[in-house]
């Protein structure tokens, strides 16, 4: 993806402190904004809904359950989007591990989920290896895996949504989604487990290091020595094993396997990672504003189920908002940028 | 590590602002025969990888399927199949040159089917009146998904937002604008005059794949001999440098934008044609995803700087018999995804090489 952004005024070494001070103020905004966003959002909803239970713990828990799928799929998401690529197979990945794990639903919890992440560790792979040995642009390396991903998943399935196996019911599989532990559901704390062991590893491993320091300047990087490569194929494995663990929750929550399913995901991940404040070009950003990103998305789309608005609408409206969203990033970092 | 250069971003950008013609760049437009030949032998050069497996498609079908292949059911089922994603693939080829990218174009084929459904359905004036409705019912949704493509080009110029997001808005609101339009309701119409442009016959030639042919030579000729052309080009190479040259830089991709959101309004009314109905859940889906897979195979540099309006059309074409053949020697749908993409990897993959 090439930057686009207009011209922006280099920062000369004598930029003066109020133009600084601003900047400073604009980024943290653009970092701060979408948590900002997301608890007026709250706020709006527990006064407009609150009496029809939209911060009932039953909306709460089925709403985490939902989005945590989404919120494990943004996270490989941001990584890679730090290193200034971009992955759009997920939600093909996605299916084939929901389908997987259906299809091995029965042999226990652990071989079904083995095998999704397995499977998407695998196009993982691919993808990354695709794009660091022969330096295919990410978008269309990930654009076919995503229409291969489909087809494989329909493959996999015999052209047919597969049902979980009657022993899934009993060994513990479909407690993959439905499980609470105390009011969590256990998708969304496996979502807060992962989104704490990215941030640990983005911040306190020499890997992290490599990720954030690539997509800032990939030749700088190359140039000092860093490994660019191994870099690239580790970040598209996670973001497709993470991908299949979405799927396998998928499977277990809607007790099947369904090749159709998790179409458009991988728009729905980007659009959060931006929302959160990650900037698309690379280099910057934090798991943590991805996953305020992922909540205040899915509070909006909680809320207009609260609407009896036609589902026609609520797309109109995830539009604007995302629309709102970016053309007001935009102008905040244009800011931060000319800080940086 | 030996090859050091940036696979993500900075991909090369050639010296001139037409790297893949054999002249030198020329700080005047060249002589225009020569740039006209230049731009044919030049696109397909770099559409070769597509070309090549265009040829052997064609040679294998004829070859060892000639009985299906050889009629002229075979023929207008691939034309018409592939002429929407040509429509649609020229207006990307455009946007792609500048280094952008247009996912917003199959809402937008949903919505100007939305809104010619609406207007041939409509029983009141001036949309009841012959052929001046049917003549609104072409213009009107055509111009509306141009304002919307309009509308992207100024997210991403005036804004500066990346134009992968600034076009997502689209494809995420595109679709529910356009069940907006026609109140959620599948709208069925027949008017036999009106989907000539669909379902009409000149010389026994599916209509719309001559509509794409002449998309074709328009673009391509523009591409190569008008400034405009040069400009798009210049703009992917180095907008910087552009934009220091003199290039309206602005102006020249509000239009590509605007003219990607034409071509798409132009693709929906042919698909609308053909299913004489506008489902706004269906008309367009995916059809970004083929635009792009074409224009790719059909060697134009996704970062920009290079473009061949010809090879989109080579890659469509490839694409869509490799599909073709594959199902007709019994493979389901679901291996022919498949192989179709592996197909595209392998197109990008020998380019890459022979650029380098």
């Amino acid at each position: 993806m090439a930057a686009t952004a207009p011209p922006l005024p280099a920062s000369e070494p004598r930029a003066d402190a109020q133009a600084d001070r601003r900047a400073q103020l604009g980024s943290l905004v653009q970092r701060q904004g979408a948590i900002l966003a997301l608890g007026l959002t709250l706020l709006f909803g527990w006064w407009r809904y609150g009496d029809n239970g939209f911060t009932g713990s039953y909306n709460l828990t089925e709403a985490l359950r939902y989005n945590a799928m989404f919120a494990l799929i943004a996270l490989g998401m941001t990584f890679v989007i730090m290193t200034g690529g971009i992955d759009l197979s997920v939600g093909a990945v996605a299916v084939i591990g929901s389908v997987l794990a259906a299809r091995l639903s029965g042999e226990g919890v652990w071989v079904a989920i083995g095998g999704a992440v397995l499977a998407g560790v695998a196009v993982g792979l691919l993808n990354g290896g695709l794009i660091a040995a022969f330096r295919i642009q990410p978008f269309i390396v990930t654009l076919a895996t995503l229409l291969a991903g489909r087809g494989l998943a329909l493959i996999l399935s015999g052209n047919a949504t597969v049902s979980l196996s009657t022993d899934a019911f009993t060994n513990g599989f479909i407690e993959l989604s439905s499980r609470n532990l105390g009011r969590v559901p256990l998708p969304a704390a496996i979502a807060a487990v992962a989104f704490v062991a990215g941030s640990v590893v983005l911040n306190l491993t020499r890997f992290g290091r490599h990720v954030l320091a690539f997509g800032g300047n990939e030749e700088a990087a190359r140039l000092a020595g860093l490994p660019v490569s191994r870099t690239i194929v580790a970040v598209y494995a996670l973001s497709g094993g993470l991908a299949g663990l979405a799927g396998a929750i998928l499977a277990a929550q809607t007790f099947a396997g369904n090749p159709n399913e998790a179409v458009g995901w991988e728009l729905s991940a980007i659009a959060a990672v931006v929302v959160g404040g990650t900037l698309l070009t690379g280099g910057l950003g934090s798991v943590w504003t991805t996953l305020v990103g992922v909540l205040l998305l899915g509070a909006i789309i909680n809320m207009l189920n609260f609407e009896s608005l036609d589902p026609y609408w609520q797309q109109v409206i995830r539009g604007l908002f995302l629309l709102v969203v970016v053309v007001l990033q935009s102008r905040l970092a244009g800011r931060r940028r000319s800080v940086a | 590590m030996a090859n050091a250069r940036p696979i993500h971003g900075g991909m090369p950008s050639g010296p001139g602002p037409s790297p893949g013609s054999s002249t030198p760049a020329a700080p005047d437009l060249p002589d225009r025969r020569a740039g006209l030949r230049d731009g044919l032998l030049g696109g397909a050069r770099r559409a070769s990888a597509g070309l090549g497996a265009l040829v052997l498609l064609i040679l294998y079908n004829v070859v060892f399927n000639a009985d299906a292949f050889l009629t002229r059911q075979a023929f207008n089922i691939n034309a018409t199949q592939v002429a929407t994603i040509v429509i649609v693939g020229v207006g990307m080829t455009l946007v792609i040159a500048t280094g952008g990218i247009d996912l917003s174009v199959g809402a937008l084929m949903a919505i100007a089917g939305s809104v010619a459904a609406m207007i041939l359905l409509s029983t009141r004036a001036p949309w009841d009146i012959p052929y001046l409705g049917g003549a609104l019912a072409i213009a009107i949704p055509i111009l509306v998904a141009g304002a919307f493509g309009l509308g992207n080009g100024a997210l991403v110029t005036g804004f500066g937002i990346q134009p992968i997001i600034a076009t997502l808005v689209l494809f995420i609101a595109g679709r529910g604008i356009a069940q907006v339009i026609t109140d959620g309701e599948l709208k069925s119409f027949r008017e036999p005059d009106w989907q000539y442009i669909g379902l009409g016959r000149p010389f026994g030639v599916p209509f719309q794949a001559l509509l794409a042919l002449a998309v074709v030579a328009v673009a391509a000729w523009a591409m190569r001999v008008t400034t405009f052309g040069r400009y798009v080009l210049a703009i992917g190479g180095n907008e910087q440098a552009a934009r220091l040259a003199g290039v309206p830089v602005r102006r020249v991709k509000l239009a590509v934008y605007a003219i990607s959101g034409l071509l798409a309004g132009l693709a929906g009314l042919v698909e609308i044609a053909i299913n004489s109905a506008s489902d706004a859940n269906r008309v367009g889906l995916n059809r970004e995803l083929d635009a792009i897979a074409a224009v790719a195979v059909g060697g134009t540099v996704l970062t920009g700087g290079r473009a061949s309006v010809l090879g989109t059309l080579i890659g469509a074409l490839t694409i869509q018999l490799i599909r073709y053949t594959l199902l007709t020697e019994g493979a389901s749908d679901a291996v022919a995804r498949v192989v179709t993409a592996g197909a595209i990897v392998v197109a990008v993959l020998l380019q890459r090489r022979r650029g380098s």
